[in-house]
């Protein structure tokens, strides 16, 4: 690569889509600058970078700019070939991580949410979603993980990326919503996965302060349940 | 590696665009499968088998191995048959192909689906929205003859249903959304890609689907 390699994140901080770039970024050892934007006001670049979604994260890559958060790490992955890789390399198991990374993104993304802007009968319907999501992915992630072959795979990849963007924030989960969502008698796997994730350097570098986060779930969690009264 | 020996199975949906899509690469790499049908009102024990997080076509099965979702296979048959190449060698130009892949899956495939089976209510939106979505892709193709240059790529494959389906289901519901008028390039394109030698003979029959969809809208 060259020497001399410009790379830029337009992310937002609580963004879990921005956040797995940040992620990866951190994970390869990339140098990169980082643009806090402002979602209600977006940039004149964001802008310019990603007419299509006008959506973060962005990256922009020596003057080239790249969308949609999948892409872009399968880019870097590409791009940056040296060091631990965030793909497997063997094909099969390359599409069982984007199969894997798809579902949970698909499957659970929305589904959380939902249990954070609801409360009441609601909010257990959502939960129980969520639950049943889950179950599905503790029953794959069995043999995904099982079969993982340590010396040609790295045990930090797009599946622990985007997996721990989604319930990385676990303790502020707790504090807001009073519950957990990997719940560790109903998702050992989950739970001992996620336990070993968190505790990865480029995650920890990318950990917000509690409060901060805490914060931001709970004004998230008010603003939903103040227009869904209103409505 | 992929051997002589290797059995290709794909499980899929004659109708379904996200089927066609495997058909389409397979054949593009001339890559020879076993074909079977899937009646979704009466999942075979193959296909829970093979796909039971969503019980959906289509599948592939390599060698034993299953695979659900049709752009996760297309990708992986892409990089296990080497032969005419469905993704660039550039990684910036491999992500810009994924970037259309993934876009016409999460918004443009949902647009004009929505349009074409939209209620006198809400057509009026969806029809601008499809409008949108369709002018998105159009500047995507550029002055390029298909979405993969001169040959036919992983974004072309991706808008297989833009390609073939658009224009029988905008008929049934009496819509002008694929129109040279409308987008000239993109048109110009969807004659292109259906006429095509490999991929014409990897299309399902026009009068079959036309007469599916008409049936369906009936309901």
């Amino acid at each position: 690569m060259a020497e001399q390699d410009k790379v830029i994140l337009h992310g937002m901080w609580a963004s879990p889509y921005a956040k797995r770039v940040e992620l990866a970024l951190n994970f390869k050892g990339i140098p990169y600058e980082y643009v806090e934007e402002d979602l209600r006001n977006k940039s004149e670049l964001l802008l310019k970078y990603n007419p299509v979604h006008k959506k973060v994260p962005v990256l922009v890559h020596n003057g080239k700019a790249i969308a949609e958060s999948m892409v872009i790490l399968e880019y870097i992955d590409e791009t940056w070939k040296d060091g631990p890789k965030l793909l497997p390399s063997d094909s099969y198991r390359r599409a069982q991580a984007r199969f894997w990374s798809s579902f949970i993104q698909d499957q659970l993304m929305e589904a959380s949410f939902l249990v954070v802007k609801t409360d009441g009968e609601a909010q257990q319907k959502a939960v129980e979603q969520v639950y049943e999501k889950l179950n599905v992915v503790e029953d794959g992630m069995k043999s995904y993980l099982a079969e993982r072959n340590a010396s040609t795979e790295s045990n930090f990849g797009i599946v622990e990326i985007v997996f721990c963007a989604l319930f990385g924030p676990y303790k502020a989960h707790e504090e807001v919503l009073g519950m957990k969502f990997i719940v560790p008698e109903k998702f050992p796997l989950l739970f001992s996965w996620l336990m070993a994730i968190v505790e990865v350097e480029a995650v920890k570098k990318a950990t917000p302060p509690h409060e901060k986060t805490v914060g931001i779930l709970q004004l998230f969690r008010q603003s939903a349940l103040k227009s869904s009264a209103a409505a | 590696m992929a051997s002589e020996s290797s059995e290709v199975r794909l499980l899929g949906k004659w109708a379904s665009p996200f089927s066609n899509r495997v058909d389409l690469a397979l054949k593009l790499k001339g890559v020879p499968y076993k074909y079977s049908e899937e009646d979704l009102a009466n999942k075979s024990e193959d296909l829970l088998k093979y796909n039971p997080v969503h019980k959906k076509v289509p599948v592939l099965v390599h060698n034993g191995n299953p695979l659900p979702e049709s752009l996760v296979i297309v990708e992986y048959i892409d990089e296990t048959w080497k032969n005419n190449p469905l993704l660039p060698q550039d990684p910036y130009e491999r992500a810009l192909a994924r970037f259309w892949a993934k876009t016409l899956d999460d918004k443009i495939l949902p647009a004009i689906w929505n349009a074409c089976w939209s209620d006198e209510k809400g057509r009026e939106k969806a029809v601008e929205e499809a409008l949108e979505a369709l002018e998105i892709l159009q500047e995507a193709l550029k002055e390029k003859r298909f979405f993969g240059g001169e040959n036919i790529g992983l974004v072309d494959i991706a808008a297989n249903f833009i390609g073939y389906w658009v224009a029988i289901l905008q008929e049934i519901a009496g819509l002008e959304l694929l129109t040279i008028e409308k987008f000239p390039k993109l048109y110009k394109w969807s004659q292109e890609f259906a006429n095509h030698p490999v991929i014409k003979d990897g299309l399902p029959p026009r009068d079959e689907l036309f007469a599916f969809f008409k049936a369906s809208a009936k309901k």
